[in-house]
């Protein structure tokens, strides 16, 4: 990914993007749903919208749903 | 932003409570000595998950050895109170473990960025222009090419936002101070914060666009 495009998806925003409050209230169901593969983005789009641009709430889903694998190991 | 995603808040509480988390639940809810035991597994069940989130969010720290280990039983101490301090409000839309972690990954992240605040690597208010190109992957070599486009950007940081947002998009973007410290910089929390910076990046694109700089549908300038 180059300098333009990579300025250019830090700048869009995405209008369906719920905020930090909310994808923190659902997060352990969205997560619970992506590590039973089941169709969490279609279900919370917001949410997904969200995590795919906040850096804090992403790396909490990352490391939520690392620690729910680690359980199903 | 909109305030919420259609299927958010509406499960009956009891309706898919699994037998385990209703376990979970009945011991905590419960007075003396199996609460106690209770509480104690739980204990060692989130300082197993603070350990392996600070483990895997380790390398790109400047916390380490000890004090990242310390970082991880305050974070499970932490999350442990306000688990049991908001069991009412558990409402079993997952496995109670689930609920759990959320809270420990929380206390983590909320802890890093303490230490990021106590230990700043810049000063949260610095402004060195000169790194947001590197930030964003420009190549040196070709400055000819993207010089006017980060000297529009920083006329529209001036000009398009409010002083809380530029503060918060300098802190941020050209500081790469992390959320979490700033919500404790300036007494804010998570949600205000991305907001202001949601709000400073849709007026900067925006801005960008109407000078020509960025295309309303391809992402790159052609």
């Amino acid at each position: 990914m180059n300098g333009w495009s990579e300025l250019d998806r830090f700048l869009r925003t995405d209008p369906r993007d719920v905020g930090c409050a909310q994808a923190m209230e659902m997060l352990h169901v969205y997560a619970e749903l992506v590590a039973a593969d089941a169709p969490a983005e279609a279900r919370y789009p917001g949410i997904a919208a969200h995590l795919r641009a906040c850096g804090p709430c992403g790396e909490d889903f990352e490391g939520l749903l690392a620690a729910l694998r680690d359980d199903a190991h | 932003m909109v305030p919420a995603d259609p299927e958010v808040g509406g499960t009956p509480p009891a309706a898919r409570l699994d037998p385990e988390s209703a376990e979970w639940l009945r011991v905590l809810g419960e007075a003396g000595p199996q609460r106690e035991a209770a509480l104690a597994q739980l204990y060692e069940l989130l300082v197993r998950i603070a350990r392996g989130e600070v483990a895997r969010r380790g390398p790109r720290l400047r916390i380490s050895g000890p004090e990242l280990d310390d970082l991880a039983c305050q974070a499970a101490a932490d999350a442990l109170l306000a688990i049991t301090g908001k069991l009412g409000q558990f409402r079993a839309e997952s496995r109670f473990t689930t609920w759990a972690y959320k809270f420990v990954i929380f206390e983590v992240s909320a802890k890093i960025g303490r230490h990021f605040w106590r230990h700043p690597s810049v000063p949260l208010d610095a402004e060195d222009w000169d790194r947001l190109p590197g930030h964003f992957g420009f190549d040196p070599a070709y400055q000819a090419e993207w010089g006017e486009l980060f000297a529009a950007l920083r006329r529209a940081v001036d000009a398009e936002l409010t002083p809380r947002q530029r503060e918060v998009f300098v802190a941020i973007v050209l500081n790469d101070v992390p959320l979490d410290t700033l919500v404790l910089s300036l007494a804010s929390s998570r949600n205000a914060i991305y907001k202001m910076l949601f709000d400073a990046r849709r007026k900067l694109r925006a801005a960008l666009v109407a000078n020509g700089y960025l295309h309303d549908e391809s992402s790159r300038r052609s």
